[in-house]
């Protein structure tokens, strides 16, 4: 048979495209950008055809939902099945603030439930204490002991809605505290589900929310793990987290390679204290930043899943498919929205969930359109739930799954991001891990680089912010009503705090404190059945931490910018 | 050979991050900005009190405090600041603030003593030329 005739698009054809036809229009009509790019910096062509798929398998690369690699979803039926759980991050006030926000949001549909805490909280300080009480209850839920984590929860049935709790260095308490109130109500271990975030070594690198230095930290990590896997085991203690590392500037590809290399840390310090990996890791689930560019964003969430699918089954030689199966928690993201013309982050909020739909997230946090200032008000997250519903319910969506799988461009790029973040997971590798990159100040100084990078790019005008660098109106004020912090909760909370402390049992508490202090100091000895005993006893959040203080000393790490 | 004696010294700056908030992405910048601009740039990090953001603007003789919070507590730390340059007789440190200040905020931190509010989408360039236009001016 005589095939010379027959036209097909292999490289050739696509050359000849360029130089004639393209090249024809762009006589015309210059390209408006002189080498595009994604918003990390990827280079992109024009278009993209079968030549730049040619490398990848359909089989081995892509693949079908629910199976390895998982590119595709980590369930088959995805949101055909089961839609992804509306879960909006709340937390404000005291506890009883927060768990009213709570139960606003359930009552408006939302599925799921995401605690933020106090800066105090976050950093292991009692609401007593004399310099920080000014931050009580701004950013998030003061919670000093299990009394106001009963009181988070009032009235939500913890057996049935899962739960994340924001927290990284004291995780392990806060853990301790959520089981001991599911204990406190009758409910089972067994029947909790939800996340702990407890991502500590992105602390380093990116959010600041770190206590301890990074070794005993990793391990008291391991601890909370290893714990989760036995009193808690559909609850997913590790919650790595790209979010932070993304919006402290990095990449989508540094995104991607700084949180799996987190997380691998993580599972090789517990195989190192002879914890199977295949143990752990079917409960470790992630968070990623979803950002304004849509296709990137795609690839990002889809690259992820498949190459957190490789490194567990080819490097941790995990045997059981659950370990290798990456589910993850997305939040738009909060870098991009902008003071100016708030409401047009309406916008790019529903851009950024479509993003994260299409990436096949399992649950997702939709930003309101107040948070470049404040905490939101009701009016605001309302809109945020609402388009995460109109995303599910009335785009068309969610119907089939993943979409974009088999696009030239997304294949492309997808498999670009892998194999950049390998590439980065590499030289990680090489410092000595993790650990040794974060005390080096290796990963800092990238992704203050990145950031750097990204304002100079706005700062020429290369990206237009629409509202900020164009398109600004003359009047900058916002018009809108943002949400105040009610200044009487520092001097509730004291007060609280000072009732506990008045009507707890103080040889118990000393005694628990007085038992984690003798085995801290054993990075092999898992600790959290003695954080848990504290925990029972009333002992607060300061207290504990104060106790591994003692033995394991603070972080102040030398700052990069 | 350059003559660089009539050339004025570089503008001291402290760029501080108040309390237990750690988002210092913005602080960085501008950090990063003053100093290529040829200002003198003291980043004091995080987790820092009002009395050790003092110390610092004292000991290092510095023109400018660039105060960054986003979380929420700006009010209560700037406004203590005011009051404390005032008490040690450095009123004439240009005092700035950045991060996520609501506008009533930023008119009430103005009229305590704050110079300048620089809010999200600040261009570093404008924190720059104010900078240099006032301290200038000052000299």
């Amino acid at each position: 048979m005589d095939h010379v005739d027959e036209e097909v698009l292999d490289t050739e054809r696509v050359r000849r495209w360029r130089e004639e036809r393209l090249a024809r229009d762009y006589e015309r009509l210059p390209p408006r950008r002189e080498q595009p790019t994604t918003l990390s910096g990827i280079p992109i062509d024009d278009v993209y055809t079968p030549a730049d798929v040619e490398g990848i398998d359909p089989l081995r690369d892509i693949g079908l939902p629910g199976e390895y690699p998982y590119t595709r979803g980590p369930h088959a039926s995805m949101y055909r099945g089961r839609p992804w759980t509306i879960r909006q991050v709340a937390g404000f006030g005291q506890a009883e603030d927060t768990n009213g926000r709570f139960k606003y949001l359930l009552a408006h549909g939302e599925t799921g439930l995401s605690t933020d805490f106090d800066l105090p909280t976050l950093l292991g300080y009692d609401s007593d204490h004399d310099v920080y009480r000014r931050e009580i209850g701004k950013i998030g839920v003061a919670v000093d002991t299990v009394v106001d984590m009963h009181a988070l929860f009032d009235g939500i049935p913890l057996e049935d809605v899962s739960t994340s709790l924001t927290i990284n260095a004291p995780a392990a308490v806060l853990l301790a505290m959520y089981r001991v109130v599911a204990d406190e109500r009758g409910i089972a271990g067994t029947q909790l589900t939800g996340t702990t975030q407890n991502d500590i070594l992105k602390e380093y690198t990116a959010q600041n929310e770190f206590i301890f230095p990074p070794v005993p930290s990793v391990e008291l990590v391991v601890d909370t793990m290893e714990y989760g896997a036995e009193v808690m085991p559909r609850f997913n203690p590790l919650n790595a987290c790209g979010y932070h590392i993304r919006d402290a500037g990095a990449t989508a590809v540094q995104e991607v390679a700084l949180t799996i290399a987190g997380a691998l840390c993580y599972l090789e310090h517990a195989r190192e204290r002879g914890i199977d990996p295949d143990r752990l890791a079917p409960r470790v689930s992630f968070f990623w930043n979803v950002h304004n560019d849509f296709l990137e964003e795609v690839s990002k969430l889809r690259a992820a899943r498949r190459l957190w699918a490789r490194l567990m089954r080819e490097r941790l030689n995990c045997s059981d498919p659950r370990s290798w199966l990456m589910r993850a928690h997305c939040q738009t993201s909060g870098v991009s929205l902008t003071a100016q013309q708030p409401v047009n982050n309406v916008a790019r909020t529903a851009i950024q969930a479509l993003a994260a739909v299409f990436g096949g997230t399992q649950s997702l946090h939709t930003n309101s359109l107040d948070e470049a200032f404040a905490i939101p008000s009701e009016a605001a997250i309302k809109i945020a739930v609402r388009t995460q519903q109109i995303i599910l319910h009335e785009s068309g969506a969610a119907d089939v799954v993943d979409p974009l799988g088999g696009s030239y461009y997304v294949e492309s790029l997808t498999s670009r991001i892998e194999e950049e973040a390998v590439e980065l997971i590499g030289r990680i590798d090489d410092m000595g891990g993790m650990i040794a990159a974060v005390e080096s100040g290796y990963a800092n100084q990238l992704i203050a680089d990145s950031a750097w990078e990204q304002q100079l790019a706005l700062e020429r005008d290369e990206r237009v912010t629409v509202g900020v660098n164009a398109f600004a109106d003359d009047d900058n004020s916002t018009g809108i009503e943002l949400f105040k912090n009610d200044p009487g909760v520092a001097e509730r909370q004291m007060q609280r705090l000072a009732d506990v402390k008045r009507s707890r049992e103080e040889r118990r508490v000393a005694d628990a404190l007085r038992a984690l202090e003798a085995v801290a100091g054993d990075l092999q000895h898992n600790r959290m059945p003695l954080i848990e005993e504290a925990v029972r006893a009333r002992a607060t959040v300061g207290e504990i931490c104060d106790v591994l203080r003692s033995v394991w000393g603070e972080y102040r790490p030398s700052t990069v910018f | 050979m350059t003559d660089f004696t009539n050339e004025a010294p570089p503008i001291k700056v402290v760029v501080a991050k108040p309390g237990l908030d750690g988002h210092d992405r913005g602080a960085k910048v501008v950090a990063r900005a003053l100093r290529d601009a040829g200002m003198e740039v003291v980043y004091t990090g995080i987790f820092q009190t009002p009395e050790s953001i003092l110390r610092a603007v004292i000991q290092e003789d510095a023109a400018v405090l660039g105060l960054s919070s986003l979380s929420g507590a700006h009010m209560e730390y700037a406004i203590d600041l005011c009051r404390m340059l005032r008490e040690n007789d450095r009123e004439d440190v240009l005092f700035l603030v950045g991060g996520t200040i609501p506008d009533d905020d930023a008119e009430h931190l103005k009229s305590a003593g704050v110079s300048e509010v620089f809010g999200p989408g600040s261009r570093t360039a404008d924190i720059i030329a104010y900078i240099e236009d006032r301290v200038r001016a000052a000299a």
